[in-house]
Parts: structure tokens; C-alpha cells; sequence
């Protein structure tokens, strides 16, 4: 009995260490996730942009934040260099001279949270801080449930969430799509300011299929093209842009509520080449692997306290 | 029932006074994170969240206290009743260990006032590592207490209430068992959600396992660190015997992580990268480089038998596993925007501030607790 016991015990530690082995990163992943029914976003087409900053502007003002000096000697107007904890929308630009939207010439992107279909963030946080609304898809920050661990910013392929470092009682900062203003039934800040109609707010479903649209132009021909929402009248006559033939977003990581178009390559806007599975989709998979939900721990918990009961029994 | 020892001895000594100083500094720019935000004291920024009071304190220092958890393995679940002498120090270092982690997690986090939110069985996201890891280091903090209590009670000569608490004793020991085997792996889960920002040297699939690995071959060289220094510091007859058999089992454990290491990183196409004489090639060298040193001095027998030895191999382990879990971490990470992370001065010294503390706490319990094995004098 003795024995027998005892190869019990090594076959459940082994079996642990098997099963984590066994599991090449192919097997383990669990299944995407699907749009929210009523999933919002923002279409934000690289070649409409004309770099106003606008948009930045309507965003601070919106979520009450203030203007931020790079060069703290000039301190003339907001010119955040990248996001931060007061900056929640930035226009960053590549290149300098030249023709825009072209590899050799400079093009502008927004930056901004993507609002991921399978969000980094809230499946990293551990105090679910950081919720998708099941609805519209958009993913907000609740202070009072956050802990400040900033697991969210390591999780994050994108390095959205930002930290206020410089306070004794930080907070996570990131963009809520506008949630408070989508309650009243707006629409988020910055596009309802964008001139161009670069950044596009609407249902995601409207603005994947917009996005193909524009994918399927001809260059230098005018179209319509609508403004701040897309279920809204109001249209622009532009030309078509050299589009890169990606809609970015749409499948990155399991795909995002937030959509990019672009005239350039978008490894040279900083948006990596990332794989369709998201890393949590991944890691998930591989912890259920591991545990299956809780079984495997209370199952070897039970065989260890039965085994050391018996042997410190047979001290006594 | 092994018999054990309080050293005795004066305890405010000078190395003592050193970590008292080194303490007071630590503590001193933790009043001023406290009062003005961790970015006054610390060089985190919103590239590198995290710095060396997580890739430090928390994953390199709860992976140096598994000593609890190594012995205990050997001890209790492959019945090997002859190293018990070992198990009351390695179990007090744990101790220390993981409730230093503990505490340098309360100064990292930045709304710490609200930290029993992850609890709150409506806000616990049981999806989180996160969640997981604190949840378990958590349990596990005050499971080590319960495993060390008995030592405490022998001091107070509180003798019903330890009876009591041995009869319960097995649940804290299969506990102490459990718990860090799911952590301790966790924390390499924690990092695969870093996917491309993490160089592809150390993001893995294989994360957990070989953080697991990592934190027992970790443990059982801090077992053999830990003794042959308390034997030339205290003066006291090393414990060969068992330090060698422990070793035997060492090359097996080495060897496993070797290969699944170098392995999964040759399958996935990187190894040219380890080769290509960057910073980062050259630290992924260096860690199975002192990896494989040990397992080389552990082959031989002979070898075993030697303290010089042993000691080369437990130093190459420490830092071999220690710098495998830093890398992963800190250097591996990039986030790609041109951040950079470099720790400050005052993050320094809240650091080596935990460490003189845990310095200081060894000392003051092993020359007034029962806690060494006792001599047989001739
Ligand atoms: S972009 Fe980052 S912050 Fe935004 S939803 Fe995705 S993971 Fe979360
Ligand atoms: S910092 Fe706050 S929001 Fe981010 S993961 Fe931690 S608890 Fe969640
Ligand atoms: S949706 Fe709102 S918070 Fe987000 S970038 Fe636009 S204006 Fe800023």
C-alpha cells in the first residue's frame, strides 16, 4: 500500500510537469472572441489626416486633462510627444519632407487605445479595473477597484494605459472611447472635432465595411467620404490616397473596435506586425492546460494532505 | 524528533548595525515615495512599468525563499526523512523571503490604500495571473508562518497550543507544497501576455515550466548556499552528508531545463539570435553558460563531496536562475517606443534595504530561536 501510495504521488507530479510540457504554444490557445453586438470604434484613415491636432485638443478637453510642455523652456501651447498619463490621444508624425503619404515622404497616425476585441488589459488586471462593456464593446477604467500593480501596461500590446507617477494616489489613464459622452448619446471628442473626417466614429460592422470600401478606390479619384460619424449626412469630396491594402485592426490580435487605414507601411507608424491570436487567448489556454479550472490543484492538494497525514501518523 | 539549537551569542553585531543603516536609508526614501508618487523616487516609466522592486523583491526573491519549498519536496513527498535538519533554517528563509516580497509589493503598487480590492470576491478577476500569483503568494506568506509557528511556541514554552497546531500541521505542509509549485510557475505565465515586447530569447510557451524549474533548482541552491555559510560564519561542522546527496539531485533538474530551454528556443528559429554577440545573445549565453557549469561540477560524485565545490555550483545556480527570471523581466523587455529603464539610486536602497532587513532578521532568530541543528558534541 505503502508503495503505492507514494507513485501516486510522483505520478501526479510528474503528470503536472507533462502537461505544461506538452503544451506547445499551438495547442493551447482558446478560442477568439467576437464582436460585441453593438460595437463602436473609430476608423482612422492615415490619408485624410492633415495633422491639425485638433482632435488631441477635443480629447484633453473632453476628459479634463491638462496641457503638457515637452520643451519646458516654450511653454507656448500642448505638444505632448507621445501618450502619457494627460495625454490620451496623440497625433505622432513619420518622416519630414517629402510627399506625403508616401515611404519616402511623411504620413501622420493617431494613437489611442485600440479597444481590443480580446483586450490584453482587462484579462491581465486583477481587480477588474479594466472592464469591456459586453454591449458596445468599449473598454473602460474604474478607480476605485484599481490597485496600481500596472500589470495592464505590461499587458498591453500596444502601451496604452499610462501611469501618473508624479502622485501619491496614481491613477491609470487611458481612452474610455468617450464613454460618458457616448451615455448621452454623442459621440466620442475627437472625431466629432476631426475637419477631414480622418477619425470616423460609428458601429464597428459600418466601419470595417467603409474600410474596405476605401481599400477598393481608385487613386487620385474623387469619392464621398463621411465625417465624425458615420451614420451621420454629412460628406467630404476627397481624392483617394494610395491606400496599403490592410485594414489594421481588423485582425491584429484577435482585432480591435479601433481601425486603421494608411498610405505607408504601418510598421513605419509603429503599429507592429502582430500574429491574429492574441497573446491572452494564449495564455489563457496554456493556465487552463495547466489547471483545468481549479481541478488539478484540489485533486493533488488532496493526495499531499493525505500522504503527509499518514506519514506523520506513523511518526508519532 | 531532530534536536535543535539557539545559537546564542550577542546579537547586535557589527554586520547587524551595517544592515540596521542600510534599513533606515531604505526606509527613508519609502517615506518619500509614500508622500510624493513612486516616479520620485523610482526610474519606472509607462515603457518599463515594472523594475527591479518586481523583477527583484517579488520574482528573483521569492524564487531564492523556494528553499522552504525545495526541502520540503524532498522531506515530505519523496519521504526522504534525513534532511528534516534542514527544513527548520530553509523554512525560515522562505519565511523572510516571502514576506519581504510581500511588503515591497505594498510600496510597488501604486494604490496600495485599496489593495484588498482583488479579494473582493465581486471585483477578483479570476482570469488575471495577476490574481492568481498575489492570491497564492498571499496564502502561502501566512502558510509559511503556520509552518514555522512551532519554533515560536517551543521559545514560549507554549506547549497545549502546540500540540493543537500539530495535530492541523499537515494541512500547512501540503499547502506549503501546492502553493508555490502554482505561483512559482505563474509568475513565467505573468510574462507571456508581454508576447512581442518580450524578446523572443525568453517569451515562451514554455514560461511556466521553466520558472518552475528555475524556482526548485533556485531553492535547493540557497539550501546549500545558506548552510555552508551559516557553517564558517557560526563556526559550525558543515552538513556534507546531506548537502551532497541533495546535489545528486541537481544535474538531473539542470539538465531537464537545458534542454527544454535551447530546445524550444532552436525550434521557434531564434537560436542565431543568442549567437549574434548582442546584449541580449550574450546574457542568454551567460544564464545557461552557469547553468551548464553547474550541472558539469554536479556530475562527478566526487566532486560533490568537495565545499568548494558546492559552493562554485550553488553561486552559478543562484545567479544562473536568478539572472533567467531578471532578464525575462527587465532586459528582455522592450516596449519598443524608445523607453528606457535604468533603476534610480533611492530604488536601489529600498532594495538592498529589504535585503539587510531579511540579513538582519536571519541573524537575530537563528542566535535566539531554536532554529539550527543541534551538535552532537563528542
Ligand atoms: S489597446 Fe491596450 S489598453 Fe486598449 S483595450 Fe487593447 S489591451 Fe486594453
Ligand atoms: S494597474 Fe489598476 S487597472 Fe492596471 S492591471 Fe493593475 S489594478 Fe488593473
Ligand atoms: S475617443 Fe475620446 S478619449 Fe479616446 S481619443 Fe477620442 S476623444 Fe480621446
Amino acid at each position: 500500500m505503502k508503495i503505492r501510495r507514494r507513485d501516486f504521488l510522483k505520478g501526479v507530479a510528474a503528470s503536472t510537469l507533462l502537461l505544461a510540457a506538452e503544451q506547445t504554444p499551438a495547442q493551447a490557445k482558446r478560442a477568439r472572441k467576437d464582436l460585441p453586438p453593438n460595437a463602436v470604434g473609430i476608423l482612422y484613415d492615415s490619408t485624410l489626416c492633415v495633422g491639425c491636432k485638433v482632435c488631441e485638443h477635443a480629447c484633453k478637453q473632453a476628459n479634463n486633462k491638462p496641457v503638457e510642455h515637452t520643451n519646458p523652456k516654450e511653454p507656448m501651447w500642448d505638444n505632448p510627444q507621445d501618450l502619457s498619463a494627460n495625454t490620451l490621444n496623440v497625433i505622432k508624425r513619420y518622416g519630414v519632407e517629402g510627399q506625403k503619404d508616401t515611404v519616402d515622404g511623411f504620413a501622420f497616425i493617431k494613437r489611442h487605445c485600440m479597444h481590443c476585441l480580446d483586450p490584453a488589459c482587462v484579462s491581465a488586471c486583477p481587480a477588474s479595473a479594466l472592464v469591456k462593456n459586453p454591449e458596445n464593446g468599449v473598454v473602460t477604467y474604474n478607480k476605485k477597484a484599481c490597485i496600481g500593480c500596472r500589470y495592464c501596461q505590461v499587458a498591453c500590446p500596444y502601451n496604452i494605459p499610462k501611469f501618473e507617477w508624479d502622485s501619491p494616489f496614481p491613477e491609470i489613464t487611458k481612452c474610455q472611447l468617450c464613454a460618458h459622452l457616448l451615455a448621452k448619446g454623442g459621440i466620442s471628442a475627437c472625431c466629432a472635432a476631426c475637419p477631414t473626417g480622418a477619425s470616423l466614429f460609428g458601429p464597428v460592422e459600418k466601419l470595417r465595411l467603409e474600410a474596405k470600401r476605401r481599400l477598393g478606390m481608385k487613386l487620385g479619384e474623387y469619392y464621398d467620404f463621411p465625417v465624425a460619424n458615420i451614420d451621420s449626412t454629412e460628406v467630404q469630396q476627397h481624392r483617394a490616397g494610395g491606400y496599403v491594402q490592410h485594414v489594421y485592426g481588423e485582425r491584429e490580435l484577435g482585432g480591435s473596435q479601433v481601425l486603421y487605414l494608411a498610405g505607408v507601411p504601418f510598421a513605419n507608424l509603429g503599429l507592429p506586425d502582430l500574429p491574429e491570436d492574441s497573446y491572452v487567448a494564449l495564455a489563457d489556454g496554456i493556465q487552463y492546460a495547466i489547471y483545468k479550472g481549479m481541478v488539478y490543484p484540489l485533486v493533488v492538494l488532496g493526495g499531499l494532505i493525505y500522504i503527509i497525514r499518514n506519514r506523520e501518523e506513523k511518526k508519532e | 524528533m531532530q534536536e535543535r539549537q539557539v545559537l546564542g551569542g550577542k546579537v547586535l553585531t557589527i554586520p547587524f548595525k551595517v544592515c540596521a543603516a542600510i534599513v533606515l536609508i531604505g526606509l527613508f526614501f519609502i517615506g518619500k515615495r509614500f508622500i510624493f508618487g513612486i516616479g520620485s523616487v523610482s526610474n519606472m516609466n509607462d515603457g518599463y512599468p515594472w523594475g527591479i522592486w518586481i523583477a527583484y523583491d517579488v520574482v528573483v526573491g521569492t524564487a531564492l525563499a523556494c528553499a522552504g519549498y525545495s526541502i520540503a519536496l524532498i522531506v515530505y513527498v519523496f519521504n526522504k526523512g534525513e534532511y528534516s535538519p534542514l527544513v527548520r533554517p530553509a523554512l525560515m528563509t522562505s519565511m523572510f523571503g516571502y514576506t519581504l516580497a510581500g511588503i515591497s509589493v505594498i510600496f510597488d503598487i501604486g494604490r496600495y490604500w485599496q489593495a484588498y480590492n482583488i479579494f473582493l470576491p465581486w471585483l477578483s478577476n479570476l482570469h488575471s495571473v495577476m490574481f492568481e500569483v498575489a492570491l497564492c503568494i498571499g496564502t502561502y506568506i501566512l502558510v509559511l508562518w503556520m509552518e514555522f509557528a512551532p519554533v515560536l511556541l517551543d521559545k514560549f514554552k507554549a506547549d497545549e497550543l502546540k500540540v493543537r497546531l500539530n495535530r492541523i500541521i499537515f494541512v500547512f505542509i501540503a499547502l506549503g507544497i501546492l502553493l508555490p509549485t502554482m505561483h512559482q510557475s505563474s509568475l513565467g505565465t505573468m510574462m507571456l501576455m508581454a508576447g512581442h515586447k518580450l524578446s523572443p530569447l525568453w517569451w515562451s510557451g514554455f514560461l511556466p515550466l521553466l520558472f518552475l524549474i528555475t524556482a526548485v533548482v533556485i531553492g535547493y541552491a540557497a539550501v546549500i548556499f545558506e548552510s555552508l555559510v551559516a557553517a564558517i560564519a557560526f563556526k559550525r561542522p558543515m552538513e556534507m552528508h546531506l548537502l551532497s546527496k541533495i546535489s545528486a539531485l541537481m544535474p538531473w533538474l539542470l539538465g531537464l531545463y537545458l534542454v527544454v530551454r535551447i530546445e524550444d528556443v532552436n525550434l521557434r528559429g531564434y537560436l542565431p539570435l543568442a549567437f549574434d554577440g548582442g546584449l541580449l545573445g550574450n546574457l542568454f549565453l551567460l544564464e545557461n553558460l552557469l547553468f551548464l557549469a553547474a550541472l558539469l561540477i554536479l556530475a562527478y560524485p566526487s566532486n560533490r563531496q568537495s565545499p568548494r565545490l558546492l559552493f562554485i555550483a550553488s553561486c552559478a545556480m543562484l545567479l544562473g536562475g536568478s539572472m533567467y527570471r531578471f532578464n525575462t523581466y527587465i532586459v528582455g523587455f522592450d516596449p519598443g517606443t524608445g523607453w528606457q529603464y535604468f533603476p534610480s539610486v533611492p530604488e536601489l536602497f529600498i532594495t538592498f534595504g529589504i535585503i539587510a532587513a531579511e540579513v538582519m532578521a536571519y541573524l537575530w532568530f537563528v542566535k535566539t530561536l531554536p532554529v539550527l541543528p543541534k551538535l552532537t558534541k563528542a
